[in-house]
C-alpha cells in the first residue's frame, strides 16, 4: 500500500520547452515571407477611398508609389495644410514626379519595364485638380500603367454614403 | 590522450527561443502586411500634337458623366444620385440600338441611346475641384457596369462567372464582348482647385 500511495504522490515532469525556438522560428519565417519591408515613413495623411472592383497588386518589385495627401501634423507648420505629393523619403513637388518615375524605371530589369506600375496612393480628400496633374507628369514620363489605391468596401451602404 | 577524448560540453540552447522572439518581433514592427490593392488604369500616351480626337464618334454612342466641384453628377444632361450610375451605365452599354448585338438581352432598343457595346464609349469629365474620393467611386461604378455586364454575359455562355473562367480563350472573348471604353476628358476648371 505505501508503493502505490508513493507512486500518485510523484510530480508531474514538466513540459519541455525544447521546441519552442522551433515553433518560434516558423513563426518568424511565416512573417519573413508574407510580409515586406516597410519602405517609406509616411509624411502625408492618406486615408484610401473605398471601391469594389479591386484588383491585386502582383509582383510588388514592379511598382512603385506615389503618396499625395496632407502633410501629417508633425509636419502641417512647415509644409501647410495644402495637399501635396510625396516621393520616396521627402516632399516633392510637381515637376520632380516626372524625373522620379524616370529614375525608378531606370532601376528595373531591361526586360519588365513596360510592366511597371504607378499606384497613386492618394487621401479621399485631394481635389482631382492635384491628381490630374500628376496622372499628366505620368502621361509625359511615359508610366501608362497606374493603380489608383483603395480599400475594399465591405457594403454597397459604403460606397455610396458620403463620409 | 585521455583528455583529448573527453565530450565536449552541450552549448545551452536555452536562450534559443528568446533570439527567435527577438528577430520575431523586430520583424513585426518593421514590416507590414497589407496587400496593395486598387482599381488599375491606364493612361492615354502624352502626345501634345496630336489633336485628342480625330476619329467622330456619333453623340448617341457617348455616355457622357460630368462631376462638377461640389460632386454631383451630370449624366447624359440628368442628374443622377451615384447609386443610380452603374444600372444607368448598364442599360446604355446593352441598349443594342442597331440590333447587331445577338447577347444584348433585355436591351432597350432606343434608337438616341448605344448601337452596340463595340462602339459604346463612356466620357468622363471632372472638375478640378471634385474631389478624389467622388472620383473613384464613380471610377468603380463605371468599371463595375462592365464587370456585371461581362459576367452576366460569362453566366449566360459558360454557365460560371467571369473571374472564375481560366481558359485566356473564353476571357478574351467576354472581354471582348464588353470592352472596356472609358475616355477621361481634360477636367474642367470651373469650381477652383
Amino acid at each position: 500500500m505505501a508503493q502505490i500511495k508513493k507512486k500518485t504522490k510523484k510530480e508531474t515532469p514538466p513540459v519541455s520547452t525544447a521546441s519552442l525556438p522551433d515553433i518560434v522560428f516558423m513563426l518568424l519565417f511565416f512573417f519573413m515571407v508574407t510580409t515586406v519591408m516597410r519602405e517609406v515613413d509616411l509624411k502625408v495623411s492618406v486615408r484610401k477611398p473605398k471601391a469594389t472592383e479591386i484588383q491585386k497588386l502582383e509582383r510588388k518589385s514592379l511598382v512603385t508609389y506615389l503618396y499625395v495627401g496632407k502633410p501629417t501634423a508633425k509636419y502641417e507648420d512647415k509644409f501647410g495644410k495644402e495637399s501635396r505629393i510625396q516621393l520616396n523619403d521627402a516632399f516633392a513637388t510637381l515637376d520632380d514626379v516626372q524625373p522620379f518615375v524616370i529614375q525608378e524605371r531606370e532601376k528595373k530589369d531591361e526586360v519588365e519595364r513596360k510592366l511597371m506600375t504607378v499606384s497613386i496612393k492618394a487621401d479621399r480628400d485631394t481635389k482631382m485638380g492635384l491628381i490630374t496633374d500628376v496622372k499628366t507628369q505620368l502621361r509625359k514620363a511615359q508610366a501608362l500603367k497606374i493603380n489608383y489605391s483603395t480599400n475594399p468596401a465591405g457594403t454597397a451602404e459604403e460606397l455610396y454614403k458620403p463620409y | 590522450m585521455a583528455r583529448n577524448k573527453r565530450a565536449i560540453p552541450e552549448i545551452n540552447a536555452g536562450s534559443m527561443a528568446d533570439i527567435a522572439f527577438l528577430l520575431l518581433i523586430f520583424f513585426l514592427v518593421t514590416t507590414t502586411m497589407d496587400a496593395d490593392k486598387g482599381i488599375n488604369r491606364k493612361l492615354p500616351p502624352w502626345d501634345p500634337e496630336r489633336p485628342e480626337d480625330e476619329n467622330i464618334i456619333k453623340e448617341k454612342n457617348i455616355f457622357t458623366v460630368l462631376i462638377n466641384s461640389n460632386n454631383q453628377l451630370l449624366v447624359e444632361d440628368d442628374y443622377l444620385e451615384i447609386s443610380e450610375l452603374r444600372e444607368s451605365a448598364k442599360a446604355f452599354l446593352i441598349n443594342n440600338g442597331d440590333g447587331s448585338c445577338a447577347y444584348c438581352q433585355g436591351g432597350m432598343r432606343d434608337p438616341n441611346s448605344s448601337d452596340n457595346p463595340g462602339k459604346a464609349v463612356v466620357s468622363l469629365q471632372n472638375d478640378r475641384g471634385t474631389s478624389y474620393d467622388m472620383y473613384i467611386r464613380v471610377q468603380n461604378e463605371l468599371v463595375a457596369a462592365y464587370e456585371d455586364l461581362r459576367n452576366e454575359y460569362s453566366m449566360k455562355k459558360f454557365g460560371k462567372p467571369y473571374l472564375e473562367l481560366t481558359d485566356e480563350a473564353l476571357i478574351d472573348e467576354v472581354k471582348a464582348a464588353f470592352e472596356q471604353k472609358i475616355s477621361e476628358a481634360e477636367p474642367l476648371d470651373l469650381g477652383g482647385g
